[in-house]
């Protein structure tokens, strides 16, 4: 269980994580939104130790990560999938995953064998099926379209083993039609893998069609919580949203 | 085309266990041939003058090469990696002039020193980024440079270490003799180009290629990049200090210029005319630097106007290394033929 125990970080005067506390149950899929600037993706980033909180507690199974670096926090399994795909463009795709099954072994500073090692390829070959990868596995990262490159990025992140995942936009920069394949697979992959997904959207129809949980953020701060029905009826998140002329029913 | 590919001909990678033995033996059956060419070389030809090109060009075979460990491999562009270079000459120098112990005892304490050394600069140099870390090594080098030149009672300062190197013999060899001085700089090129071969094929060589390519993805993926880039800045720096000892072996001394900044622009100038992409472009791009330096240095006095023209060839007309076109160049022939194919 993935519990936020009043986080907090600000950048000067700006409260970017305001006393965010949280609960995310095992197998929960969880989305969160929230406007431009709500501080979304700076809660990602703290709880992947991509920045340090100010006060307040990141729990894992009762282990604090709070403060703890990148490489920590991904070993006590939090795996991450980045807004802008995060992948290592001159290694293939079959490469990329089998050097992370290594680094995930503990083989990454192994010199004495040859690359690839043995124990990495069902694990690297897992994730490629998984993610739909396998016939692109002697393509370069660079050379991968951006859909690709998406999925790739959170290959990245589940070939881990993650108990948490955490996707930043996984539909970002896609049409429509590629963005509904991308969800799709978000939501098979938490079906399979009975892994904690907690996904930041943009698009409302995808976060109100398939996530059972969702958390509104605006300026820091929780806003709501709960199933789609309650959050989509919430005055205070459609104020949000859409300023004070609103009516029933705007976000759909 | 990744090398792994190219090693394996493009096909998906299959298993790797006892694949990776045979390439294993592969590698070190080449290593073994290579040396046993070289060795040979003498008995067909007689020139002394090409047994001196050989040796030099193990001594920065070694250096470039191991420069492009951190270049190519892990994106660090190191402006001062010449100190190591320095390090090893004026190391190994020294133990032979002051405690008079065994060559092979003054190679192992020298390459001590350079680890030790290597450990400190590195674990402040490579928290920095980009430039940041380019300059601080420059800087760490000129520190070394000035050292060298004031401390004149056991460096020589600017004259270097005068009356030569002693060299006793040790197991049946004697480093003083030219042939053997030829060997045994071939057998340690041969082991030092194996060895980082082996790093660079090797699970950490991946690990390097992340981090150049995207380090802060590694660090999400479990990597301790701080960590993996220490340890390639020491395996470098010793390296390149073992082709520091070749060279004080060779000319008997240690110079200041050894650990000058120019002796790093010199790995970096290398590294454009061979390429980085390949594992053997530094030291293609070392027997070209060597054979441009001594046929222009013969024929004209301004060899530096001609350097930088050849330099500008390389960085503007090609826009890489002559390994790095050739293999692109077979690369792109290949798919074509098999396009028509």
């Amino acid at each position: 269980m993935l519990e936020i125990r009043s986080l907090s970080k600000s950048f000067g005067g700006v409260k970017a994580t305001d006393n965010v506390t949280l609960d995310f149950a095992d197998g929960s899929l969880t989305a969160v939104i929230g406007p431009n600037g709500a501080g979304k993706s700076t809660f990602f980033n703290l709880i992947t130790g991509a920045l340090k909180p100010d006060s307040g507690q990141i729990l894992l199974n009762g282990i604090d990560l709070a403060g703890r670096s990148p490489p920590e926090i991904v070993r006590h399994g939090i795996g991450r999938a980045f807004q802008v795909a995060s992948i290592f463009p001159s290694l293939t795709v079959q490469e990329t995953m089998l050097a992370a099954v290594c680094a995930d072994q503990r083989r990454a500073s192994v010199m004495h064998r040859r690359f690839p090692l043995a124990e990495t390829r069902d694990r690297a070959e897992h994730a490629m099926e998984l993610l739909g990868l396998a016939g692109k596995r002697n393509r370069t990262a660079a050379t991968l379209s951006h859909g690709d490159q998406k999925l790739l990025d959170i290959a990245l992140a589940l070939v881990l083993d993650p108990k948490v995942l955490l996707l930043d936009e996984p539909t970002a920069g896609m049409g429509t039609e590629e963005r509904w394949r991308m969800i799709d697979k978000v939501r098979e992959l938490w079906e399979t893998q009975k892994i904690t997904v907690v996904f930041i959207e943009h698009d409302m129809d995808i976060v109100f069609k398939i996530a059972p949980e969702i958390i509104v953020l605006c300026y820091g701060r929780i806003l709501a919580t709960g199933r789609p029905d309650a959050i989509r009826r919430n005055e205070a998140v459609i104020e949000a949203y859409l300023g004070t002329e609103h009516h029933t029913g705007a976000i759909a | 085309m990744t090398e792994l590919q190219a090693d394996q001909g493009a096909q998906a990678l299959e298993i790797p266990h006892a694949q990776a033995k045979t390439q294993r033996n592969r590698d070190a059956l080449i290593a073994l041939a290579v040396f046993v060419v070289l060795a040979l070389l003498p008995t067909v030809f007689s020139s002394k003058l090409l047994l001196d090109f050989v040796i030099r060009c193990a001594a920065y075979g070694l250096f470039a090469t191991s420069l492009n460990l951190l270049v190519g491999y892990t994106g660090l562009i190191s402006f001062g990696h010449g100190m190591f270079f320095g390090l090893g000459a004026y190391g190994f120098g020294l133990m032979m002039q002051k405690t008079g112990v065994p060559v092979p005892v003054a190679f192992i304490a020298t390459l001590v020193i350079t680890f030790v050394v290597a450990l400190v600069i590195g674990a402040i140099c490579v928290r920095l980024k980009e430039i940041y870390f380019a300059f601080v090594t420059l800087a760490f080098q000129m520190l070394i440079h000035s050292t060298i030149l004031s401390w004149v009672s056991l460096t020589g300062g600017d004259q270097g270490l005068r009356g030569g190197i002693p060299r006793p013999p040790f197991l049946g060899i004697d480093l003083s003799n030219q042939l053997h001085l030829y060997v045994a700089s071939c057998a340690l090129l041969v082991i030092g180009l194996y060895l980082m071969h082996r790093i660079a094929q090797s699970p950490f060589g991946y690990t390097l290629r992340m981090i150049r390519d995207n380090a802060m993805r590694a660090s999400f993926i479990g990597i301790d990049v701080w960590r993996a880039k220490l340890t390639i800045f020491v395996l470098a720096a010793l390296f390149a200090s073992t082709g520091g000892i070749i060279m004080a072996l060779f000319v008997s001394g240690a110079y200041p210029e050894f650990a000058y900044w120019t002796i790093s622009g010199e790995g970096i100038f290398i590294n454009m005319l061979g390429g980085v992409t390949t594992f053997l472009g530094p030291m293609v791009g070392t027997v070209l630097l060597l054979i441009l330096n001594d046929t222009v240095t013969r024929l004209t006095e301004y060899h530096g106007l001609v350097l930088g023209i050849v330099i500008l060839f390389f960085a503007i007309g090609l826009r890489k290394g002559l390994m790095d076109f050739v293999v692109e160049w077979y690369a792109q022939r290949r798919n074509n033929a098999g396009e028509r194919g």
